[in-house]
């Protein structure tokens, strides 16, 4: 059946080089990929990850608006030195609920992987404002806005609704709630109840405080939310490393 | 036009067959040998490389290839399990803390006091406690622990809010803190801020208004303003709640070294008081860090100058 396909088809037709330049290149990555949808080892399983609040999910978004992954990678290799800097290598459960990951590959800042609960929520504020103010070799810009402008709450419930649809556990109805109580425990899965979502978001930045002021909630309360989380959510005192080694 | 004629140099050289424009063709020169050479070792290195390290994957599982690594588990027993960087990983950490367990031993065995005076014990506190601080404390405390005025503790010098000796830096690094202040801009007049700002700055050795001073102690000590329940009748502070010390030179909130002259020492000092401080947050570095890490920071901290 190829007898007849001669590369001169390929090359005096841009559009069919063009669909067999991408099917060509589409192999290494299709070869590299694909297994890992169908390894049952892939995904560790580990207590304790759940997808993010709302707040902690708008502060995601800002993360992701100010582009903190072109500095920032997401993800503690399993290295020694990373170990020791930086605390327990991710594991792939830990971003499940991330779409799309911030693994990222670019660290001209520090891996933000485990940055949770690292600093206090004020370092967070002193450093995202000014960071030069607390870190002197910084080369990290200033971020003034994130305490001023107020943090848009008005579409959570419909950016959950977006995530749930790629698979991330949000809850809709009273069916879906009373799954994510069984799966994550009563506390958590209210949290991830779509049509509380804006209730939720604002008792979180009221409880937790980030940014420093009660009276409103700020960008800045939610980007804090969401780097206080990061790397928490998996109690590692409760597992034991050789488990983690037959993942692989 | 020279373009325009078939090179003469190169006609009887090989070509493709392949014509365009009635004259353009295609070269076929091979490739040298030293290029084909390559792809083959390559070829053959990748064999080799499937059959030491986990490679293809068939169904549900992979490969995982012939090289395995030993380490110790959990309950202490030799383990073996194939190739890959977890377990390389477990294996090289348990050969570093392997070389550094004979300090760690003594680290965690030893009292405080005479690990100081072991000379050996404390240049090891002190190499691998400076890397240990720039990695975990160095972004507040600043990379020589000298703190940040308005938001980090210096560590350097002698006054502590919750306490210096071994056992208190220990409780702090582990359990964290939270330095708490109310706001009195409501309970208080801008009148009496004021007066106590004039009595706290007097006694860190400020001449200020006699008179104001005076009325600033008095509201001091009083049930007014209750300031004595947490700085303390002298004012010098309680270390069990972490309250500062008012009567010495040092400020960690109010910005009095900054400020040029009275009217800016006093400005800052009254903000401190109508506002209150609900920060101070030193997070709680038990289960991020090792007991030994601990220690070994705890230790770093105390001889970092101010420790009693």
């Amino acid at each position: 059946m190829f007898k007849n396909l001669k590369h001169e088809i390929l090359e005096t037709n841009t559009g069919w080089l063009v669909v067999a330049t991408m099917f060509a290149i589409s192999i290494g990555g299709l070869v590299e990929i694909s297994p890992l949808f169908f390894i049952k080892d892939t995904l560790e399983d580990v207590p304790g990850v759940r997808p993010y609040t709302p707040l902690e999910s708008r502060g995601r978004d800002i993360y992701l608006r100010e582009g903190c992954y072109t500095c920032h990678s997401q993800m503690v290799r399993p290295f020694r030195d990373e170990q020791l800097r930086y605390g327990h290598y991710s594991l792939a459960a830990e971003s499940k609920y991330d779409h799309p990951f911030q693994w990222g590959s670019k660290r001209t800042g520090p891996d933000l992987a485990r940055v949770g609960g690292k600093y206090s929520n004020e370092w967070h504020v002193q450093h995202l404002l000014r960071p030069k103010s607390v870190v002197p070799e910084s080369v990290m810009p200033n971020y003034p806005w994130l305490l001023t402008t107020p943090l848009d709450v008005s579409d959570v419930g419909a950016r959950m609704r977006a995530l749930r649809t790629t698979g991330v556990p949000y809850s809709a109805n009273q069916e879906e709630y009373r799954r994510n109580v069984e799966k994550f425990g009563e506390q958590v899965a209210r949290t991830l109840h779509i049509p509380d979502a804006q209730k939720n978001l604002v008792a979180q930045a009221q409880d937790g405080n980030y940014d420093g002021d009660r009276s409103s909630v700020s960008e800045m309360d939610a980007l804090v939310a969401y780097l206080q989380v990061l790397g928490t959510m998996v109690d590692f005192s409760k597992i034991k490393p050789e488990d983690l080694v037959k993942y692989r | 036009m020279a373009e325009n004629t078939p090179n003469q140099a190169s006609a009887g050289a090989q070509t493709t067959g392949h014509v365009w424009d009635g004259d353009l063709q295609e070269y076929n020169n091979p490739l040298p040998m030293w290029w084909i050479w390559g792809l083959y070792v390559t070829i053959a290195f990748a064999l080799i490389y499937w059959v030491i390290y986990p490679s293809w994957p068939i169904g549900k599982g992979f490969l995982p290839g012939l090289n395995t690594l030993t380490y110790t588990n959990s309950e202490g027993q030799e383990e073996t399990w194939h190739w890959n960087t977890r377990a390389k990983l477990m294996r090289e950490m348990q050969d570093s803390l392997a070389a550094q367990k004979p300090y760690y031993d003594k680290l965690m065995a030893m009292p405080y006091a005479a690990i100081v005076k072991d000379p050996e014990l404390s240049s090891f506190v002190i190499s691998a406690g400076k890397t240990a601080f720039a990695d975990n404390c160095a972004a507040c405390h600043q990379s020589g622990g000298g703190g940040k005025l308005g938001f980090f503790p210096n560590l350097t010098d002698d006054d502590w809010l919750y306490g210096g000796t071994f056992d208190k830096i220990h409780e702090t690094i582990s359990r964290g803190r939270h330095g708490y202040m109310p706001p009195f801009a409501e309970a208080l007049s801008a009148e009496q801020i004021d007066a106590l700002a004039h009595y706290v700055l007097s006694l860190s050795g400020f001449n200020m208004d006699a008179a104001k001073a005076a009325k600033g102690n008095a509201l001091f000590h009083s049930h007014t303003a209750a300031c004595f329940y947490c700085h303390g009748d002298d004012a010098r502070g309680r270390q069990d709640i972490g309250s500062a010390n008012l009567a010495d030179k040092v400020w960690l909130w109010a910005d009095v070294p900054g400020a040029g002259d009275d009217a800016g020492r006093l400005a800052a000092v009254r903000q401190v008081i109508r506002g209150g401080l609900n920060r101070g947050v030193m997070p709680a570095w038990e289960g991020r860090l090792k007991p030994e890490q601990i220690k070994l920071l705890t230790i770093y901290v105390h001889e970092l100058g101010g420790g009693r």
